[in-house]
């Protein structure tokens, strides 16, 4: 059986590397890109992309994966939320792993606490409804993608009166985070391959700013292996002809202006906060999201007592120079020997989104001869 | 930038050979997924008091030497899964066909297996029936006899309903050895059909997917097919039955246990389609999904075709293929060559695969 998704054929594939590689022989100088989004960075990786680039041509890894950027005090608050306060925790699959102070949710289970995984913030609302005699809090996070759905999911509780339900809000801004990055110090990005699902809500007009203020291209892509090196391949010609523009790779799914339906929804039940912590990258202003106050009662953060402590990265982790992208994976001291994905010690070991996992696991690059890995 | 080390990093099959440490200070689920947490807690905890030259070879069952000339492999496995029944399979035909296909794997001829039972008080008298009748058709579909058992009671919110653990016996052809010291670089990696069935039905079975399909578990013997591949390809070098782990976790065992490289190719794998978008959809590589009715094989180059074209005449060998070679670099680490032509590494996983959000 073949795959049949022109999405990854050979041949398309092929073609279009044949294309990068004469562009970027044309350009002549080694080109740093980042990718936002962690699915980019996943598919990168599990399709053996790096090795299949020419030499000057290099990706890196930016803070797109929703899972990486949670900071260990929200995961202690919600671990105390389960351990003290007899709440069902429920959330999504690979956040169980997110190591907190003192431990990460799975282990948290492991002692009796009640974690469920979940699909969707619904079916968080529908074991609510089940388990009426149960207080069930749904641990929401994610990016623009994410948070439609939770929004749905807090107006469907207030609408059917669900009163023992409620949000641990997470959700994050992309626009924020990228702006951190472009105004970090040292920073030598030469341009954006642009979330898609992401941009699919907000619309490619938000980046404008990129390349206006920054003179950087910034191009929206699928999740495909094609959709990557046809976006790789607009970003190349851009940089050869002098050009900085927004493009859109994934018009088949992402337009200027995005989801209008969805945003209103998310203006509805959500406030930016004025502050908040990404592991990491530290103190981002305006970058996420809280419950307004019209929906506290469904508002985690507003019924129970937190101790809400902010805690500092663990001292080995290296996580926010390669969520910025000044690091490699291979480059952080414990990479591999102290943080590994049995044992994570900061959060991009934990998600397959996640730059260190996904390096260490698909041995990215490709091997060199003697079983290294290149860089 | 301070801080930075500019080093080589370490090679990749030096750290997959890393000695597992256990470091958890409980028990979690991923300790029971097939996966490394699960290697770290036999080879970092249980071999350390227990550990036997048998044992330690971690293969699916042990070949025993009787002081006649006969041998006979030996093999047990506990089972639970939720739901207990799923389409195409339950927990009473899992429970005989895993020691089955554990005992068929190695080689061997099955012939005894015991069944041990505990029961949760309160479990229904209609669902143990169920269980019963299921396992008593699933041995006799693999023609083999149940000859012990055992059966006890835990109190109420102390089991799940129902937990068994079977065991089996069976006996070793004369002259057969299979295992990862015979296999060499060339030779074919083949798989006896479609991969990631049953655990795409088990998990679309749970009912908590938005998202139904019409998937059946591949839950049944594999006797039938691993006396055809060993008779179409008598070079046979090793096999395995890739459930928990999926044909990646049996395919990284083989590449450790061997040190020689295996390289799979992407677009050769059997998936069925709804399989490939259920997994897509909750962000799972089926590589690394169940199978309980699969067999994964290593024979010599020059009899790959015939042993495929031999399982594809076979119920359940349908989609039979070659889907790797036996390769000599990258020692000791599994590769993929992806449908784009680039190239991974296929690691173990920690635990279970998680769904991705998002
Ligand atoms: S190796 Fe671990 S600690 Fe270092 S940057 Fe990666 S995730 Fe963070």
């Amino acid at each position: 059986m073949r795959y049949v998704d022109e999405f990854r054929d050979r041949d398309l594939c092929t073609d279009r590397l044949d294309a990068i590689r004469s562009v970027g022989a044309e350009l002549g100088r080694h080109v740093k890109i980042m990718e936002i989004c962690g699915g980019h960075t996943h598919t990168i990786y599990r399709n053996g992309l790096p090795g299949l680039l020419p030499d000057n041509i290099e990706f890196v890894h930016g803070p797109g994966c929703p899972v990486c950027v949670v900071p260990m005090g929200r995961i202690d608050d919600v671990r105390h939320l389960v351990e003290n306060d007899g709440v069902v925790l429920c959330t999504f699959g690979d956040v169980v792993r997110v190591p907190g102070r003192n431990g990460s949710l799975l282990e948290a289970k492991a002692k009796g606490a009640d974690v469920r995984i979940v699909y969707s913030p619904m079916d968080a609302l529908d074991i609510a409804r089940r388990e009426a005699d149960r207080v069930v809090v749904f641990l929401a996070l994610g990016f623009e993608t994410t948070t439609p759905p939770t929004a749905a999911t807090i107006l469907r509780a207030r609408a059917e009166g669900v009163a023992n339900f409620a949000v641990h809000c997470n959700h994050v801004l992309v626009n924020p985070a990228i702006l951190a990055i472009l105004e970090a110090p040292g920073q030598s990005i030469d341009a954006f391959v642009g979330p898609g699902h992401v941009s699919a809500i907000i619309g490619t007009g938000t980046y404008e700013y990129v390349p206006r203020e920054w003179g950087k291209p910034f191009v929206v892509s699928g999740f495909e292996p094609l959709d990557l090196l046809q976006a790789l391949e607009m970003i190349l010609v851009q940089l050869r002809e002098g050009r900085a523009e927004i493009e859109n790779q994934y018009s088949r799914v992402v337009t200027p202006g995005g989801n209008s339906h969805a945003q209103a929804l998310v203006d509805e039940v959500f406030e930016v906060r004025p502050h908040f912590e990404w592991r990491g990258l530290g103190s981002i202003a305006s970058s996420a999201l809280a419950v307004r106050p019209e929906f506290s009662d469904w508002d985690a953060e507003v019924r129970f007592d937190l101790p809400g402590v902010r805690l500092e990265d663990a001292r080995a982790c290296q996580c926010g120079e390669i969520l910025k992208g000044a690091l490699k994976p291979w480059q952080c001291k414990v990479f591999g020997t102290g943080c590994t994905p049995e044992h994570p010690i900061g959060s991009c070991m934990v998600s397959a989104e996640g730059a260190c996992a996904a390096y260490y696991s698909y041995g990215s690059q490709g091997l060199r001869s003697d079983g290294t890995v290149a860089s | 930038m301070s801080g930075t080390r500019a080093e080589v990093p370490r090679s990749i099959s030096e750290r997959l050979r890393d000695r597992p440490v256990v470091r958890d200070r409980a028990v979690t689920s991923s300790h029971g997924a097939g996966g490394k947490a699960q290697a770290a807690l036999l080879e970092g905890l249980l071999f350390e008091s227990y550990g036997s030259d048998e044992l330690r070879r971690e293969e699916d069952g042990a070949v025993l030497h009787t002081a006649g000339a006969e041998r006979l492999v030996f093999t047990t496995d506990s089972f639970v899964v939720t739901p207990r029944e799923f389409p195409g399979g339950s927990l009473g035909r899992l429970a005989v066909f895993g020691t089955v296909n554990d005992l068929a794997v190695m080689g061997a001829d099955p012939r005894w297996i015991s069944v041990a039972l505990i029961l949760e008080e309160g479990f229904a008298m209609d669902e143990l029936r169920k269980v019963a009748d299921d396992i008593a058709a699933a041995a006799s579909e693999a023609g083999v006899a149940i000859v012990t058992g055992d059966t006890k009671v835990v109190e109420r919110g102390r089991g799940d309903g129902v937990y068994v653990n079977t065991a089996g016996i069976g006996f070793l052809p004369e002259g057969l050895d299979l295992g990862a010291h015979r296999v060499v670089p060339g030779d074919r990696v083949v798989v006896s059909g479609n991969i990631g069935d049953h655990g795409t039905a088990v998990l679309l079975a749970r009912g908590e997917l938005a998202f139904a399909g019409d998937v059946r578990s591949d839950c049944g013997t594999v006797t039938e097919l691993t006396r055809a591949l060993l008779e179409a390809a008598p070079g046979t070098r090793w096999m395995r039955d890739p459930t928990r782990g999926g044909l990646a976790s049996v395919c990284a065992e083989l590449a450790a246990g061997s040190g020689a490289g295996i390289v799979l190719n992407e677009t050769a794998l059997p998936i069925r389609p709804t399989v490939r978008a259920a997994c897509e959809l909750l962000g799972i590589d089926p590589l690394y999904v169940a199978n309980e009715g699969k067999v994964v094989a290593v024979v010599p180059e020059d009899e790959a075709d015939s042993a495929v074209e031999a399982l594809r005449r076979l119920e359940g060998g349908g989609a039979a293929a070659v889907v790797g070679t036996v390769a000599e670099d990258s020692a000791g680490v599994v590769l993929l060559e992806t449908a784009v032509g680039g190239k991974r590494v296929v690691d173990q996983l920690v635990g279970d695969p998680l769904p991705r959000i998002c």
